[in-house]
């Protein structure tokens, strides 16, 4: 379904990805997982065309997404969820449901995948009124993915959608990303939470210093050095 | 005296409502795209030209002529975003403030000496039949197209705030506007969005233009006193908020004129300069805006 193909990327003159090349096939749950500064963070920005790739190329369901401007990544049925629960804090947080469902296959059916929103995290149902920056952390992240949903996409990407909250949450979030993915969602996880991304992966790649260094199921990656001190430290 | 003095506000307001307007369609423009447009008091001059010239020609009434003044105005943004300030859309904010002002002083010099050529030098004002009509209250008086270029500029200011608030796109605005980055991943094309508020803030400059040619008078050289005035109330004001702006806009007017009763009409423009420096020394957010950060 995505196919990324040994893409360089940078910030002006600073290399941060080096020939990275990874698919995700239909149905599956893909961690990427490394440390902070590996270029995780980067590598989404690249499929949703906010970083060009200097070379290189990102094919989703055969499509060139090099060739598509960063906003009709949605459009195309790809949906990511950003770093730290990013939402639109001076929003309500049905405002940012509604304009989760931007894309114009997405609009047409607001109204029901709302109520399917409102079931999958009945906390938003309670806050919707509420603006979004009121929101606790847990909150704003179960906001964040309800939002990227609202837009019925075929692959769901999510950035550490881990960072920052508790143990406890960490659990329930992972649960509902599993349970989506039961749903039939094709799913990109990245995470520096190892221990927690490769419970719930069917696979995964790990990156450092913006190269894969390493693919496989959770048994074969605990082979990792790296894997293995983040899993079991 | 008391009633010189109320008279005085009145005008003031009168004249702030204006000032109000003019100035939330710089603040719009401001506030999404970052393009400090300090052409928008020449984009206001040509609303003012397009009504005058519609009732001189055609006896087009001016009020009937505001959405033709806005049409004409959203065809010349168009021009000036496609043309110019597009090409600053994927600049920093700082060097896009700065671009932008001179690409807006470029235009506003071009504006300026053209309409100067095309329709010289003078003073011009639409005097309609009712031009000099008005209403008396308590020995105050009320000139009626001065009253309804208020409740026009009322009208236009709520319709945008609810614009804003109410409807799918006004929201997508407001998306960009705290996030562009954000904005685009969930599919909106934040150019389009950029280009909408631009037109949006030509076609509010066009009407406050036409408001003016009627209730006071417009001439070539016009534009720069406008863009400064639109400058102290989007300051007063405060960014992101139209209704704070509008307000701004009222208070503005309201100095203006005590001003002019108290120490005499030379100190004018003063006081708007003065205010400007005040709320940038003791609340820089502006009265009605929200703290940044
Ligand atoms: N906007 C930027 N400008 C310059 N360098 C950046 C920028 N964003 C990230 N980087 C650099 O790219 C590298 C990878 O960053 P990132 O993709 O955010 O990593 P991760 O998400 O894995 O923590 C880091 O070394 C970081 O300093
Ligand atoms: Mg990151």
């Amino acid at each position: 379904m995505l196919n990324v193909e040994n893409i360089n990327v940078g910030y002006k003159d600073l290399q941060v990805l080096w020939g990275v090349s990874f698919q995700v096939n239909q149905g599956e749950l893909v961690a990427l997982i490394g440390p902070n500064g590996a270029g995780k963070t980067t590598t989404l920005k690249a499929i949703m065309g906010l970083r060009r790739p200097w070379s290189g190329a990102i094919y989703f369901e055969g499509c060139n997404l090099c060739k598509a401007p960063a906003h009709k990544m949605a459009e195309l049925g790809i949906a990511m969820v950003p770093e730290g629960g990013r939402v639109f804090t001076g929003l309500t947080v049905l405002e940012n449901l509604e304009l989760g469902a931007f894309p114009p296959h997405a609009r047409k059916h607001m109204a029901q995948t709302l109520e399917e929103m409102y079931q999958l995290f009945p906390r938003l149902a309670e806050r919707k009124f509420q603006r979004a920056g009121t929101l606790s952390g847990g909150e704003r992240q179960m906001l964040a993915i309800a939002r990227a949903l609202m837009s019925r996409p075929k692959l769901l990407m999510l950035d550490e959608p881990s960072f920052g909250l508790a143990p406890l949450l960490v659990d329930r979030i992972f649960a509902k990303i599993q349970e989506i993915n039961q749903a039939g969602m094709t799913i990109l996880l990245v995470e520096q939470n190892v221990r927690a991304a490769l419970e719930l992966a069917h696979r995964s790649y790990v990156i450092q210093n913006g190269r894969i260094v390493g693919t496989g199921t959770s048994e074969e990656l605990l082979s990792f050095e790296f894997v293995r001190s983040a899993y079991l430290g | 005296m008391v009633e010189t003095l109320v008279q005085n506000i009145v005008f003031g307001l009168l004249l702030g409502a204006l000032y109000g307007l003019a100035a939330v369609g710089l603040s719009l423009v401001f506030g999404v795209t970052k393009f400090l447009n300090v052409a928008h008091g020449e984009l206001l001059m040509l609303g003012g030209y397009a009504s005058f010239w519609l009732f001189n020609l055609y006896r087009v009434d001016p009020f009937l002529s505001l959405p033709l003044a806005a049409l004409a105005l959203v065809v010349v943004g168009v021009v000036l975003y496609l043309l110019l300030f597009s090409r600053t859309v994927k600049m920093d904010e700082e060097q896009k403030v700065q671009t932008t002002m001179l690409i807006g002083f470029g235009v506003s010099v071009i504006l300026q000496n053209l309409a100067q050529r095309l329709w010289t030098a003078d003073d011009r004002s639409i005097t309609t039949a009712y031009s000099r009509m008005s209403w008396t209250l308590f020995d105050i008086r009320f000139p009626i197209v001065r009253v309804v270029s208020m409740v026009v500029a009322l009208v236009l200011v709520i319709a945008l705030h609810q614009f804003l608030q109410r409807s799918y796109f006004g929201k997508a605005i407001r998306a960009t506007v705290e996030d562009w980055e954000e904005a685009t991943i969930i599919g909106i094309d934040t150019h389009r969005v950029y280009l909408v508020a631009f037109i949006i803030g030509a076609a509010l400059a066009g009407m406050a233009g036409t408001l003016v040619s009627v209730g006071y008078s417009i001439v070539p050289s016009m534009g720069l006193e406008w863009t400064l005035v639109c400058l102290v109330v989007m300051t007063l004001g405060g960014l992101g908020s139209i209704i704070g702006t509008f307000v701004g806009g009222l208070i503005l007017g309201v100095a203006q004129a005590l001003t002019a009763f108290a120490v005499g009409g030379a100190y004018r423009q003063v006081v708007g300069l003065l205010l400007f420096l005040l709320v940038l020394a003791v609340r820089p957010q502006g009265l009605f805006g929200v703290k940044e950060g």
